[in-house]
């Protein structure tokens, strides 16, 4: 395996080192390091991250191999300086066996991009109706520990309350899209200024905050753990920082795009911007980003959803939800929070690395870059900004909000477990990743 | 103008324009000879996604009329996923050599996303997409109310100073959002009258009031009455309690209709529930345009085509030299 | 470098001429239709009918508008013409004679859509032609029977007729 010297990096909002990658870990962090054979990166201007943890990705195999496939799930999340995802769980057949898990598990490893870590569904099928088979995912290989039926909301607080309480057995963590499905009946946009111009059917905050109010509740209750997916209101923000307050143990993720894009997007009818929960307003955007800012929010988790043209290229109404968001989160995340000057770069590798790893239990990832960690690192170009173009897109599919936006930054070198993933801002080929 | 997609993109003079050349328009259905050589060898395509017998026969008369020739595409209940057929039907009409396509869609947006795709390179007339706007529709009630009011010296005339009160299902109709923003373009105040359920919300920016009980908006004695269609399957989704309830305190009943002054307009998009929102005596009234309004749709709807076909790649409507 | 051609009182009088010329034509001021083709065909169509009506003792000599926006052979290739109303006698047009009025006489295009409209209003017994000014250059096999000046002019140049009750001024000018 070869071995780098990563020469005069910025460590996150901290000093310049030298980092050598070696044997798969992390040999040593110091100045004036010597190359000693080892592949020297002059990293000078460039920041170093832990590779990144995404915590809610769709790579969409087993059954819509057409939008994304593990692999090139892998290779979008690679692209974007991720050396971890989690493969949601609604699949074809749904990921809510063991046997699912397991082979998606062993997708991501044989692809060897990144580390797939495989969500297992609440409840069998999605529907909402009875668990799944929790503990036999989280003993499975994959070691399921975060659970989740997004797509859809658990919306039965029995069936909630019961997940909760049961996860808690093997410290897992149930993860809540939070939509009240009578709320949202046939819903299109935000319920607002924008969707009634626009004649699309709203889509209340309430039934986002209505879900969290009541699942903080009953976490609160059973004293289990409990995941907010994709948070996308200032009142959610409200209500988890409320709860974090009296001690209730819930975390909270925040999506790339909720943190730039509103509901104003849509006024060209555009369905790359129709997502779940959707654009919301202005004021929603400022309370997200002070949320993720202050603490309350404590991650952003992309929500990547490749869709196939098709699905896009119709009309609203018809459109399918999701954008993709791997290759552009980092991007998305210094626009609107780093060039703010909202958080700083350690927050970056806190709510992109550090957190998300700890919440889903993924031990090998989110350590700070010290001698014996493990070779996930991440390496950016801050400085660099382009127009976000199609080329940038390493999936299969191109339902990116983002094309046509000058956006910051580039992730030059991704390394997973002290192989490159990315070399010099390109993608390396699939037969060296696995070689 | 190379589109007609929403009355909030037309200007008072665009709109004024618009309405005048409907005016000789309607000139002409007078005559003994009815048609317009001005669009002979233009197809003009019908697409309905939704059916909808009184606007496309008012579209294929007003195409007609102007002598293009007409193609009727309905493409409801096409058994082709919904995405793929507005994208393949549209392409198939710019193979066959549409040069404008009027379009019909359930799903608000579609004739936007039509015209901005590039699927197609002909014009696009919105004939009424999901709730969002209907702008012929909207056309045709100023064309109405002008008429009435300014009779055989509306020409260049617009709408300042008029009240106009839109009552009943606000939150659904592209009839009352594309009314709105002429309306008021054209200087009239538009009031909307709907129990709360039945207005959009977040509506504060809009140029209009919103008053939640219809006899107090009918004090104010208002220039127009503009009465929605109710659809009764809204009971289903707790809009309004029962049939009974709404057309009492939102019908045009007998007492309301006598209350109003005598000069005021009755309108109504069609069809009608009579007895439901409106009561069979307002509706036949002398006050009423309701068959007016049917007539008008074929000027308004001529002067629309014409205007597109005639200058589709200029911003505004050109005066003649 | 424009030059004006005729002033105020040359319109007046090649009208005044016209006028004449077609009460002698049609032995009479009776069963006359004057149509101006719009813009400044209509004042023109007025102009003329008024002098008739005063060399004819008061009799009423109609005159109107024959709006051709919509007969044109040209829609995709000219800026759009927003239309102009056409108003012709309450009883139509059958069996009088209608005299269509114009300002210039160019290629015949405006005339030829005039036939066109008019055959659609109704079917007179003869259809003349009186323009202010006819500068040649045809495109078909068209004339007119009263012309108020011949104006010789090079296909690119400009003749153009300002009118009192649209321009503010009368005078005809070539550039």
């Amino acid at each position: 395996m070869t071995s780098y010297l990563i020469r005069e990096a910025t460590i996150g909002a901290g000093d310049r080192a030298d980092i050598h990658v070696s044997g798969g870990v992390i040999a040593e962090v110091g100045v004036g390091l010597s190359a000693n054979g080892a592949t020297v990166i002059d990293a000078d201007g460039l920041v170093a991250l832990p590779g990144l943890v995404d915590l809610h990705t769709h790579l969409r195999q087993p059954g819509y191999e057409a939008s994304e496939t593990v692999l090139s799930g892998s290779q979008a999340a690679a692209a974007g300086g991720f050396t971890a995802v989690h493969a949601m769980a609604n699949t074809f057949p749904v990921a809510d066996s063991a046997g699912v898990v397991d082979e998606i598990y062993h997708l991501g490893r044989s692809a060897g991009y990144v580390e797939v870590r495989p969500v297992g569904a609440v409840t069998a099928g999605l529907e909402g109706t009875r668990l799944a088979e929790l503990g036999a995912m989280a003993r499975s290989e994959a070691a399921v520990r975060v659970f989740s039926d997004d797509g859809k909301c658990v919306s039965d607080p029995l069936i909630m309350r019961r997940a909760l309480e049961y996860v808690r057995g093997f410290d897992g963590v149930i993860a809540q899209h939070a939509q009240d499905p009578r709320l949202t009946e046939g819903a299109q946009a935000n319920e607002g200024a924008v969707a009634s111009e626009l004649g699309l059917t709203g889509w209340p905050s309430v039934a986002e905050e209505a879900i969290i109010a009541r699942d903080i509740l009953l976490a609160e209750h059973v004293g289990s753990r409990l995941h907010i997916c994709h948070l996308s209101t200032a009142g959610s923000v409200e209500l988890v920082r409320w709860a974090k307050k009296r001690g209730i143990r819930v975390t909270a993720e925040a999506t790339p795009h909720h943190l730039l894009l509103t509901d104003e997007n849509l006024r060209s009818y555009d369905a790359r911007f129709k997502v779940n929960p959707p654009l919301r307003t202005s004021e929603d955007v400022q309370a997200v980003r002070e949320g993720v800012a202050d603490g309350t929010i404590d991650i952003i988790a992309t929500d990547h959803a490749p869709h196939p043209i098709e699905s896009k290229d119709c009309e609203w109404a018809a459109a399918a939800f999701g954008m993709v968001g791997l290759e552009s989160a980092l991007s998305v995340v210094q626009e609107s929070l780093v060039n703010t000057g909202m958080i700083d770069w350690d927050d970056v590798a806190r709510i992109l690395s550090v957190t998300p790893a700890s919440i889903g239990r993924v031990a090998g990832q989110g350590h700070s870059l010290a001698t014996g960690a493990p070779g996930n690192i991440t390496l950016i170009d801050p400085a660099a900004a382009s127009v976000f173009t199609t080329d940038r897109l390493a999936g299969k599919s191109g339902n990116s909000p983002y094309i046509g936006l000058t956006l910051p930054g580039r992730v030059e070198w991704t390394f997973f477990r002290g192989r490159a993933t990315v070399s010099s801002g390109t993608l390396v080929p699939v037969d060296e990743v696995a070689a | 103008m190379k589109h007609l997609l929403s009355t909030a993109d037309l200007t008072k003079a665009q709109a004024i324009e618009l309405l005048d050349i409907a005016e000789d328009m309607a000139e002409v259905r007078t005559r003994e000879v009815k048609k317009l050589p001005t669009l002979r060898g233009r197809t003009v395509v019908n697409l309905f996604f939704e059916d909808s017998t009184r606007t496309r026969t008012s579209f294929e008369a007003a195409a007609k009329r102007l002598s293009a020739d007409v193609i009727n595409f309905s493409a409801k209940g096409s058994s082709v996923s919904k995405g793929e057929s507005l994208k393949d039907t549209a392409q198939t009409l710019e193979a066959i050599g549409a040069d404008l396509v009027v379009v019909r869609h359930s799903a608000s947006g579609a004739p936007q996303v039509l015209a901005q795709s590039g699927w197609i390179h002909s014009g696009v007339v919105n004939a009424g997409d999901g709730t969002h706007e209907h702008p012929t529709q909207a056309l045709l009630d100023a064309f109405t109310i002008r008429r009435r009011i300014h009779g055989s010296s509306s020409r260049g005339a617009d709408l300042q100073g008029l009240t106009v009160l839109i009552v009943g299902d606000i939150v659904h109709s592209r009839v009352a959002r594309s009314n709105l923003w002429l309306l008021t373009t054209l200087g009239a105040h538009v009031t909307f009258a709907a129990p709360a359920t039945l207005v959009p919300l977040a509506i504060d920016r809009w140029p209009v009031d919103v008053v939640h009980d219809f006899d107090e908006a009918l004090a104010v004695k208002p220039d127009v009455v503009m009465m929605l269609r109710i659809q009764t399957e809204r009971m289903r989704n707790a809009f309004f309690p029962t049939e009974r309830e709404y057309a009492r305190l939102w019908g045009l009943d007998q007492d309301r209709y006598r209350g109003l002054k005598p000069e005021a307009l009755i309108m109504h998009p069609g069809p009608m529930n009579r007895g439901l929102e409106i009561s069979s005596e307002a509706a036949d009234s002398a006050q009423a345009t309701v068959l007016e309004q049917v007539a008008n749709g074929v000027s308004v709807r001529m002067a629309v085509l014409y205007a597109l076909s005639a200058l589709p790649d200029a911003d505004i409507l050109g005066r003649p030299e | 470098m424009d030059a004006v051609l005729m002033q105020a009182a040359d319109i007046d009088r090649a009208l005044t001429r016209i006028a004449f010329e077609i009460i002698e034509g049609n032995k009479g001021p009776e069963g006359l239709v004057l149509l101006g083709i719009p813009t400044r065909g209509t004042p023109l169509a007025a102009r003329i009918a008024a002098k008739i009506s005063a060399a004819s003792g008061g009799v009423p000599v109609f005159a109107g508008s024959l709006d051709i926006t919509m007969y044109r052979d040209d829609i995709a290739r000219n800026p759009l013409r927003v239309t102009r109303p056409t108003d012709v006698p309450s009883t139509g047009i059958d069996g009088t004679t209608v005299v269509l009025v114009d300002d210039v006489l160019f290629s015949g295009r405006s005339i030829r859509a005039a036939l066109d409209a008019l055959s659609d209003v109704g079917r007179p017994t003869a259809v003349r032609l009186a323009v202010l000014v006819d500068r040649g250059h045809r495109e078909f096999p068209i004339r007119a029977d009263y012309v108020g000046k011949n104006i010789p002019s090079a296909r690119q140049e400009r003749v153009s007729v300002d009118l009192a009750e649209v321009d503010g001024t009368d005078r005809v000018v070539i550039g």
